[in-house]
């Protein structure tokens, strides 16, 4: 047996190879398991369509139809930060992943990373499906006079995004099943107070000042800055935006790095508490 | 000066176990009792010790995935509380009856991921893969999904992942549970390869398995309740009892043994039934031959029929038995 040295990758080279080690199964699994096109792409849009014809009915502003496809795809990446990322710790932990991840010489951001981007391209496919039926089925139009301004805020929508799902992570890296109370509870209540199906302007003008604050405390969670911001730059000269683009734009800025710096010490907090208690591993690894 | 490849000092390890209302209190097991341990670089070492004696616990304060109670711990020079990185680079552990990996992926994409973990091109993590396979004669499985291989085929895939990034000092977890005989003698030639070509290679094994410590293992620790027994080559360790007598009876099949317990001068006594084959087995471990007599007059008195008498030379077995007071497989009387 021989095993041939090779130069020794510096610390970003070594991260960026478990990055792409962990996003391969992702990416190569959805070609191998193609059902989960229909539960992915098909399943979702009955959802989206029972809003969009409850606005028909009301015969709301053509736009809102727009908005609520907008939300439909986004989704699809607000459900793979919560289960296909922050859950997905307790099912590496489960089948003795987990273990073999944290005794490897990486930052387990890498590793989450590497699900995030894998989990990135079924997302894309699933937001991408929702907003081509919108448009082919329900006729949308969208115009998109400021495209660096809706790439900027998709970009820093997803870092933050992505970047509050690490945080998660490390805490289903420690609490297993108990943390699956938190995703149910970040799912449908997140649909609400994130504006998911309406613009969270909305609040602030059924409900007054409470609503205002709704909206604002809602706007932790970097999916209602983002679905607004977007939603602003597709519909331009339209009144149902929150904030002004380029506040929202700084706050997702803002979110980004608090949350990936949030990530990383909750990381190293929860696996040094998890050594400690020793709930890393289950006991029968 | 020999260089320690692991070095344990007064180490302990507690776990506080969860209250259930209503049904048990919270409770603290000691799962590491002041455990002092050193292992030489380049040596293959073996940890002995029923389920539950602390040997994975060791093994994972060591991997650094779990944290000392107090004590001190170092792994290749490295303190395994703070210097945790230094110790992942040049570590791997593999555990019998693991079930990691993705189920979707084949076994070399499998592999492959986790060479991506250490940093290792893929041109040379290929070679690597294939090189292991071949030595582990799983080539033939190399494109099939892991979530189709049995159960020694997954333990020879999780082997390739844990030798594939050149460990310093590999950790083996019971690599042959529940394997069958050809699959772990496999494992155990492959073991015996991979020590033999470059010595300052250090391995340390846990195994249920007497006769694959005595095979393999440069030192053997005895291990129970958290306590380091005994901690010698096997040889030295069978010299400790080499005065006792170790008497093998195979008697026709009895419920109760007892009586074989309360005769003087027996040091010890484990016994097994074959059921099939209506036959009991006796051993005992005699302070002094003249015991024989006694124990042969016992069978009658039980009900029972002598087959056959065998006395034997000690094993790691007997060593067990003696210090722990039952063996692994075996009842305890």
């Amino acid at each position: 047996m021989k095993f041939e040295e090779f130069k020794k990758p510096t610390w970003l080279q070594m991260n960026l190879r478990a990055v792409w080690g962990r996003a391969y199964p992702r990416i190569v699994g959805v070609n191998r398991e193609l059902s989960w096109v229909f539960f992915e792409t098909v399943l979702p849009l009955l959802g989206v369509a029972a809003f969009v014809y409850i606005y028909k009915a009301l015969e709301a502003p053509p736009q809102y139809i727009g908005y609520v496809i907008i939300g439909g795809a986004m989704t699809a990446y607000w459900m793979n930060v919560l289960w296909s990322m922050a859950a997905q710790m307790y099912w590496e932990k489960e089948i003795g992943n987990l273990e073999l991840y944290l005794i490897a010489p990486i930052s387990r951001m890498s590793v989450l990373g590497g699900m995030a981007l894998g989990g990135m391209f079924s997302s894309s496919v699933r937001a991408l499906s929702t907003i081509v039926v919108g448009m082919v089925v329900f006729g949308i139009s969208l115009s998109l006079p400021d495209p660096l301004m809706f790439t900027g805020i998709f970009i820093f929508t997803m870092i933050a995004l992505y970047g509050m799902g690490m945080m998660f992570a490390s805490l289903y890296m420690l609490w297993g099943r108990e943390a699956w109370h938190m995703s149910s509870l970040f799912t449908e209540p997140i649909y609400l107070v994130s504006g998911f199906y309406f613009p969270v302007k909305g609040f602030a003008t059924m409900l007054g000042n409470p609503g205002t604050w709704i909206a604002a405390g809602a706007s932790i969670i970097p999916i209602t800055l983002g679905l607004d911001g977007m939603r602003q730059c597709l519909y331009p000269g339209t009144s149902d935006g929150f904030l002004p683009l380029w506040l929202e734009l700084a706050i997702l800025m803002v979110l980004s790095v608090v949350f990936l710096f949030l990530a990383k010490h909750s990381l190293a907090y929860m696996e040094n508490l998890g050594k400690r208690e020793g709930r890393l591993t289950m006991r029968w690894q | 000066m020999t260089r320690y490849a692991v070095e344990v000092k007064d180490l302990n390890r507690t776990f506080v176990t969860k209250a259930v209302r209503g049904k048990s209190k919270k409770e603290t097991v000691t799962a590491l009792d002041n455990v002092n341990l050193t292992i030489n670089e380049g040596e293959l070492f073996g940890l002995l010790g029923p389920n539950g004696a602390g040997k994975t616990t060791l093994i994972k304060i060591l991997c650094t995935l779990l944290l000392p109670s107090s004590g001190e711990a170092s792994v290749l020079g490295h303190d395994v509380q703070k210097e945790t990185n230094l110790i992942r680079q040049k570590i791997n552990m593999v555990s019998g009856g693991e079930t990691s990996g993705y189920g979707l992926l084949t076994v070399r994409e499998n592999i492959w991921l986790f060479s991506q973990l250490y940093g290792i091109p893929s041109k040379e993590a290929n070679r690597r893969i294939d090189m292991l396979m071949k030595e582990l004669k799983l080539e033939h499985k190399k494109n099939s999904k892991v979530r189709t291989l049995s159960t020694g085929l997954r333990q020879k895939a999780n082997m390739v992942r844990g030798f594939m990034t050149d460990p310093e000092l590999i950790f083996l977890d019971e690599p042959t549970l529940g394997l069958d005989v050809n699959a772990s003698r496999l494992i155990r030639d492959f073991i015996k390869t991979w020590m033999k070509e470059k010595p300052s290679r250090t391995l340390l094994l846990t195994t249920h398995y007497m006769v694959e410590a005595d095979e393999l293992c440069d030192r053997v620790a005895i291990i129970n309740d958290g306590k380091v027994l005994a901690c010698d080559t096997p040889e030295n360790l069978k010299r400790m009892i080499h005065q006792d007598s170790v008497l093998k009876l195979e008697i026709r099949q009895i419920a109760n043994v007892s009586a074989f317990n309360n005769i003087q001068g027996v040091r010890n006594f484990t016994h097994s039934h074959d059921m099939a084959a209506g036959v009991t087995n006796l051993k005992f471990i005699l302070e002094d031959e003249a015991i024989v007599a006694d124990i042969v007059a016992e069978v009658p008195k039980s009900g029972s029929k002598i087959l056959s008498v065998q006395k034997t030379e000690p094993t790691l077995e007997d060593v067990f038995v003696t210090l722990v007071g039952r063996g692994l497989t075996n009842h305890e009387v």
